[in-house]
């Protein structure tokens, strides 16, 4: 049993992140030891434990979505600031959710509402709201290595919600907790990462999170979409979709970013489709209990055909309810642990 | 113009003297009368009333360094570096000399510009300023700027420097049109639809950080352009700023078919690599960007093998405020001129890939030959324009001490062997490096001068 949020199974009433009257209480719930980084901005910022550790915590957070009172008292008296300059329904909710769940004060900044629709800078963006003293700001942002500007200029922690093309840690950590606890390990498996690798921050956070825990990899996509030394990531890459579907235990397909196609990689959405797009009948090359998986939005009938996507290998929105257990672990490791 | 003085007869005494045009390397006194060099040898006699400074030990005489690419920013970016500043960072980092891009606003496509700019020089004082003038109107890369009138005003040069002459056949045109007033084309070589809105090197740093990629090629593809257009014209071109390793093949393969192709690099494009992008430091932004190992072996090459004729620093100032965004956002450039000498000694000269006779041929002998200015030499009658070194000084780069009003650096905080004792412009001393025992002879000079 976990603390309720109506403090029934609380000691004294003293919120836990605080490290005091911990007895009798799962250890997991306690002051955590934490991770070596202030803030999470890659996958390459975690060492293997570390990433152990956050899907361990996921994995105990996920009961408190069970519960009638979906809350726990863990980040009590914290302050998390999700700082969106991008458009984001499924990230932006699913952080919002896990803060309310360990009872943090949240606050939502939104680049149309706010002072970067008056020029302000990122920079100058980050020190006002620092001069507020949050604890925590989850960043989501059109540039790589916003978070990384933003981290040298505050003491609150940052978690990367997706930076342009960088990466998308949480992203990452939820398809491993999904992959996890369908097939029991993550270690050996053959994931096939399929769609435009190129643009993409999911792929590269997930190749560092995969290869970290042993997971084979193989890449796929048009030429024109591939990165520029795949090798050198530790990956294999393939143009062939029927080579990468063979023998996998995973298929995650990667989201067409209409916007940048500009007719420049491919020449239409229906001949990528025709190439790339996964179907029912692409897909029986795969191992029979092979999970399809995307980070959304989908563009159904581009790089997955509907039937695919709703079908019985689909753990798409298992990825979403996932979602939120890793981000209240992350979260909770995160701010919940001392300040030096 | 730099005021020259009318000061004594001056002599420095008892350094080594580098000045690979006449032959010279090893213990020589220099004459300096009216502000030119009168004589250069051992042991020359001091007449009375001559003005002696003993060079400190250690130190080498060599004739100015000329830096052939900066940014002096005036008129328009006055916030970022105006030309007294520039020029005052010149001659602390040794160069005597500036030659400085058009990309002004306005653009220096106009005469009226050029005469702004010399005429802030002329009041500043201290290094010499060569303009260079736009190709074209406006840097716009469409017509012609008023080449003619730009050379009568003073520039020496042109260059669309920040962006190239993307259109081949306004090249060729300017390329032609130029060489009738004796001046090269410089060249910013970048093929705009292959580098696309990209920050930074492609390759695999920039694809794991996610930077959108500037592909060697966009450059090579350029330089090799400029070479062909260089051959068919028979005139000179200059290619800014090489970077990477196969543009430079192509102006070796240039050099060989007896194309009148030269090429400078940065000290940044001989140090730095890509790997250092990974905490996306804007301050290691720049275009063309930081490549590969290789390239940087590659460069290392041409400076050793001779088909690099030139170091310029590409000083590119920026205020603070505009680099300290996301890297995608930040303009492209490092300022370099207070930090490039030491580079040069420590990296090239003490690592051992130059003599330091050939880095004078690259920081002052090719720089005058390739823009058609003087200097590069002491030879007697030449304008007195002194770079002294001090070899074995330990120096440390401290941005927040620089002349400069930028201090976007990659270098700051990096140790350095070798640096710059003093620096004298027309017999004058404009620069004296306080660290450097002895250098207060300098100072001496200026005190006798009254």
């Amino acid at each position: 049993m976990l603390p309720r949020a109506d403090g029934t199974r609380h000691d004294a009433g003293i919120p836990l992140t605080e490290g005091r009257g911990s007895s009798g209480v799962p250890p997991v719930f306690g002051t955590p030891a934490g991770l070596r980084a202030k803030d999470l901005l890659s996958i390459g910022d975690l060492s293997a434990d570390e990433i152990q550790l956050i899907l361990d915590t996921a994995e105990a957070m996920k009961e408190v979505g069970t519960r009638t009172i979906k809350k726990v008292p863990t980040l009590r008296g914290k302050t998390v600031v999700n700082l969106f300059f991008e458009a984001s329904t499924r990230t932006r909710a699913s952080f919002e959710i896990a803060e309310k769940r360990l009872s943090a004060d949240t606050l939502n900044v939104t680049t149309a509402a706010s002072s970067v629709a008056k020029g302000e800078t990122l920079a100058d963006t980050v020190r006002n709201l620092e001069a507020m003293a949050p604890d925590v700001i989850v960043l989501r942002h059109a540039s790589a290595g916003a978070g990384h500007l933003a981290a040298r200029l505050c003491r609150a922690r940052v978690i990367n919600a997706g930076d342009g093309m960088h990466e998308h840690p949480t992203q990452a950590l939820l398809d491993a907790l999904t992959i996890r606890q369908r097939k029991g390990k993550v270690k050996g498996l053959q994931v096939s990462i399929i769609g435009d690798l190129l643009h993409s921050r999911v792929l590269r956070s997930n190749v560092l999170l995969l290869r970290a825990l042993g997971a084979e990899v193989c890449t796929c996509g048009p030429a024109t979409l591939m990165l520029p030394d795949m090798a050198r990531l530790g990956v294999r890459a393939t143009t062939s979709i029927d080579e990468a579907v063979e023998d996998a235990d995973v298929i995650m397909l990667l989201r067409i970013q209409l916007e940048r196609m500009r007719g420049y990689f491919f020449p239409s959405l229906r001949e990528y489709f025709q190439q790339f797009g996964m179907t029912a009948a692409r897909l029986r090359r795969a191992k029979p209990d092979v999970i399809i998986m995307h980070p959304g939005p989908m563009n159904r009938g581009v790089e997955i055909a509907s039937d695919v996507a709703d079908g019985p290998y689909s753990v798409i929105l298992e990825q979403v309810a996932n979602g939120v257990a890793v981000r209240m672990a992350v979260l909770y490791l995160l701010a919940g642990a001392r300040h030096e | 113009m730099v005021q020259v003085s009318n000061a004594d007869r001056t002599i420095l005494k008892g350094g080594h003297v580098v000045d690979p045009v006449n032959g010279v390397d090893g213990s020589a006194d220099v004459l300096i009368d009216g502000g030119c060099v009168t004589r250069v040898g051992p042991n020359l006699e001091v007449e009375p009333g001559t003005v002696v400074i003993e060079v400190p030990r250690g130190c080498v005489v060599c004739p100015g360094f000329i830096d052939m690419h900066v940014h002096l920013r005036e008129p328009g970016h006055e916030h970022k570096e105006t030309v007294a500043t520039g020029v005052a960072a010149a001659v602390a980092g040794g160069f005597t000399a500036v030659a400085c891009m058009p990309n002004t606003d306005p653009v220096n496509d106009d005469a009226s510009i050029t005469r702004l700019i010399l005429g802030r020089a002329a009041q500043a004082g201290l290094a010499r300023v060569y303009p260079v003038g736009a190709v074209t109107k406006g840097q716009a890369g469409e017509q012609l700027a008023q080449i003619g009138e730009l050379r009568a005003a003073g520039c020496v040069a042109v260059s669309d420097d920040g962006r190239p002459v993307a259109n081949a056949a306004l090249m060729r045109r300017a390329l032609e049109y130029a060489a009738m007033f004796d001046m090269p084309v410089i060249d910013h070589c970048e093929d705009v639809s292959l580098a696309g809105d990209g920050v930074a090197h492609e390759g695999h740093r920039a694809a794991v950080l996610g930077l959108r990629g500037l592909p060697a090629a966009a450059e090579t593809i350029i330089v090799e352009r400029d070479v062909i257009l260089s051959g068919l014209t028979g005139s000179p071109v200059h290619i800014a700023h090489i970077s990477a390793r196969g543009a430079l093949d192509a102006v070796r393969a240039g050099k060989h078919r007896g194309i009148r192709v030269s090429c400078e690099v940065t000290p940044h494009h001989f140090t730095l690599t890509d790997e250092q992008l990974a905490g996306y430091d804007t301050n290691y932004k720049m275009n063309p960007p930081l490549r590969e190992a290789a390239d940087v072996e590659g460069m290392l090459d041409g400076l050793r093998d001779g088909s690099i004729d030139c170091i310029a620093t590409d000083h590119a100032p920026h205020h603070y405020d505009e680099k300290l965004v996301e890297f995608d956002r930040a303009p492209f450039g490092i300022v370099g001129l207070e930090t490039a000498v030491s580079i040069c000694l420590d990296r090239l000269v003490h690592a051992g890939h130059v003599p330091l006779s050939r880095l004078v041929e690259l920081l002052a002998v090719n720089p005058a030959r390739v823009l058609g200015v003087p200097g590069g030499a002491l030879t007697p009658g030449a304008p007195a324009d002194i770079t002294v070194l001090a070899p074995d000084l330990a120096v440390t780069v401290e941005a927040a001490a620089f002349r400069s009003l930028a201090r976007n650096t990659p270098f700051n905080g990096w140790s350095l062997r070798g640096g710059v004792a003093a620096t004298m412009v027309g017999g004058r001393t404009v620069y004296v490096n306080a660290t450097v025992a002895g250098a207060a002879a300098f100072d001496q000079h200026l005190a006798a001068l009254g």
